[in-house]
């Protein structure tokens, strides 16, 4: 029988042999190439801070650097100003992430089953932090959260960076939502599942990577994110990008080349994890 | 009893379960008004015996599905009552109704095996795990598919999903099993061992069956009962037998099994003959729909295997009631032929079944086509 089953497995995973065709119109040399040239361009300039970030701890920047060594990454782990902001930005991040997708995904499941024009209109709404210049965005924050007491504070930065995640959430759900199938919802209330259980035991899982995007995107643009940052920032509470803006602006310290590496790494790891999970599964 | 059901246990399996039989569901004024011109159900009143298989049949948008969609509580009762076991269940959702439905999309959790789609109802009820081992296992041997339990639903063919779809919808024992056009989605050979197991499935279970088609084949071969709809209310209720032999209305006559139809106009119920073009034929009181009425349009209708040609009126028997009819086609269906009729000089559109054997007639031929009064049925347009 376990023979049988893992047969028909196997059966069921592997592709059917394909034939080598060559394609009729295969893309050209010139596309790939020129494709490959804007690839680089977008890129590169991103890698660049990591060679940097491996250079001497001289104050000033070069590219590519003069000697090699890891100077500033041990003043990034050592200075507390840098390790601390690094952890409050995580904190933050995490935070911020649980809130959007929490939120995010209650929005996307209601708005999906509701009938009507109202849908649209409240999505389109709830997209606007997408689209508005940071510095407004920024500038209305601090202002009402001064009222509020929320400025400096964790709760203050969870509360707005969870605001501008929470669109990803929305749109990465709603998303998902679009290939479920709203049946199974009537097959567990007729198997006795309240709608709490059925989106427990049924919605959830199914829409599961769509939450899981969006919760990546929303800590990662919590994560990098200044603007906001910078209104809301206290001396005691500081996130990594506005310390890396003080380090620049205020205190010119290259320890910023290593932290900005780090942080290239830290997104890019993050935004990679999806790809992983998703080769895993099909292999 | 509990070591005559170990030893035992694939009667006991039929026996448990059959031993919540079938509850009474009752519709009194059931109506669902979605603000159109017409209540897509409009004044239904239906009484479905405890453990029968009632099917409810009718054509796309004549409020079947709605009826049944009533029934589970997916859609809210502009008006009226529905009652299981006298109990006014209008106010209670879905989940705590307590009845199985079946699916035309099978509508199995993708995510699941299918031992926890089964398992399911079960798990949400908080049964005890070893009850839930026994009762899957048991359920999933009625609808045989025994060691499948791990697989999940979509490497299952359509029929044994749409049968996991089944072992799930009765295996908490529900009061009333709904069934949604569940055979839809397969292809013919499927759906008639489907059908055979849905049949078997009932006797076995011995619960109320409500069953939701459009195809009368299905509906007569499955039901204990048929409720034809037609536009949001019920057009005839009856044993599928009675329907096919003693339609009360046209549209009856004319959804299950082809007709011959003569449209007659207003005639009296207590009438003994009726006239269609020259003719004038004899009416039997018996054959007299008790729809039809004096102010209301009449159709005569005879099925194709009640009628019979001959080659010229000497022919006829004196008692029969005939019409003259030219072959258009014959067509040869291996246990019988048709005769594609044209009837009268409206030319109406008509069928006679004859022998297979036979070879009397020929394309064009100009004949008569008979029957015996008993075989026609005076029904109301």
């Amino acid at each position: 029988m376990a023979a049988t089953l893992g047969e028909t497995r196997t059966a069921q995973a592997a592709p059917p042999k394909k034939l080598k065709i060559k394609p009729v119109d295969a893309i050209p040399l010139w596309l790939r190439t020129l494709a490959a040239i804007v690839g680089v361009y977008f890129i590169l300039p991103t890698f660049i801070v990591i060679p940097m970030g491996f250079g001497g701890a001289t104050t000033t920047f070069k590219f590519p650097p003069e000697e090699f060594s890891v100077k500033l990454f041990e003043n990034f782990f050592t200075n507390p100003a840098w390790i601390g902001s690094l952890g409050k930005s995580a904190l933050v991040g995490v935070l911020a992430a649980l809130v959007a997708s929490t939120f995010g995904t209650a929005a996307a499941v209601g708005l999906h089953f509701l009938p009507g024009r109202l849908p649209t209109l409240v999505r389109t709404l709830l997209m606007i932090p997408l689209v508005t210049p940071s510095i407004i965005l920024a500038v209305s924050i601090y202002v009402s959260f001064l009222q509020w007491h929320l400025t400096g504070s964790l709760p203050g930065y969870v509360v707005a960076h969870a605001a501008i995640g929470l669109p990803y959430v929305l749109v990465s759900v709603t998303a998902a939502l679009s290939s479920f199938d709203s049946t199974l919802l009537r097959a567990s209330a007729s198997l006795g599942a309240s709608p709490w259980r059925s989106f427990v035991t049924v919605t959830a899982p199914l829409i599961s990577k769509g939450i899981g995007t969006g919760a990546l995107f929303a800590f990662v643009t919590s994560f990098d994110e200044v603007v906001i940052a910078l209104y809301l920032r206290s001396p005691m509470f500081q996130t990594l990008p506005v310390q890396m803006y003080n380090s620049v602006t205020v205190e010119i310290d290259s320890t910023i080349a290593a932290s900005s590496s780090l942080m290239v790494i830290i997104v890019s790891l993050i935004l990679f994890i999806p790809q992983f999970a998703r080769a895993k599964k099909t292999s | 009893m509990t070591q005559l059901s170990q030893s035992n246990s694939e009667t006991f399996a039929a026996a448990s379960l059959a031993a919540k039989s079938g509850t009474e569901v009752r519709l009194e004024g059931v109506t669902k008004d979605f603000g159109l011109a017409k209540p897509a159900v409009d004044d239904i009143t239906l009484r479905i015996e405890p453990g029968e298989f009632m099917t409810l049949l009718g054509p796309s948008g004549s409020g079947k599905t709605t009826t049944l969609n009533l029934i589970a509580g997916f859609e809210v009762l502009t008006k009226g009552q529905v009652l299981l076991n006298g109990q006014d269940v209008g106010a209670l959702p879905p989940h705590k109704r307590n009845l199985g439905m079946l699916f035309q999309n099978y509508a199995l959790f993708p995510h699941m095996s299918v031992y926890d789609n089964v398992a399911y109802p079960l798990r949400e009820r908080k049964t005890a795990k070893d009850e839930i081992q026994r009762r899957v296992g048991e359920v999933l041997e009625l609808v045989q598919l025994v060691g499948r339990d791990k697989h999940l639903p979509k490497q299952l063919s359509g029929g044994q999903q749409q049968r996991v779809a089944l072992a799930r919808a009765i295996v908490f024992n529900p009061k009333v099993l709904l069934l949604d056009e569940p055979l839809g989605a397969l292809d013919r050979n499927l759906r008639g061992a489907l059908q055979l197991e849905i049949r078997r499935i009932h006797r076995e279970v011995g619960s109320t069956f409500v069953f939701v088609t459009h195809d009368q084949d299905e509906a007569m071969n499955l039901s204990d009962r048929i409720a034809l709809f037609n536009e949001g209310e019920i057009e005839q209720v009856g044993a599928p037998e009675e329907l096919y032999a003693r339609p009360e209305t046209l549209f009856t006559a004319k959804f299950l099994g082809d007709s011959n139809v003569f449209h007659l106009g207003k005639v009296s119920p207590i009438d003994n003959a009726v006239a269609w073009e020259d003719e004038r034929w004899a009416v039997d009181a018996n054959t007299v729909s008790p729809k039809v009425a004096s102010d209301r349009g009449s159709a005569l209708v005879v099925r194709p295997e009640g009628v019979s040609v001959s080659k010229n009126r000497s022919e006829v028997p004196p008692d029969a009631n005939a019409v003259k009819a030219t072959i258009l086609d014959i067509e040869y269906l291996g246990s019988y032929r048709t005769l594609v009729l044209a009837l009268g000089d409206a030319r109406l559109n008509g069928r006679a079944r004859i022998d297979a054997q036979s070879s009397d007639f020929s394309l064009g031929e100009e004949v008569v086509a008979w029957w015996r009064p008993y075989r026609q049925r005076l029904v109301a347009e």
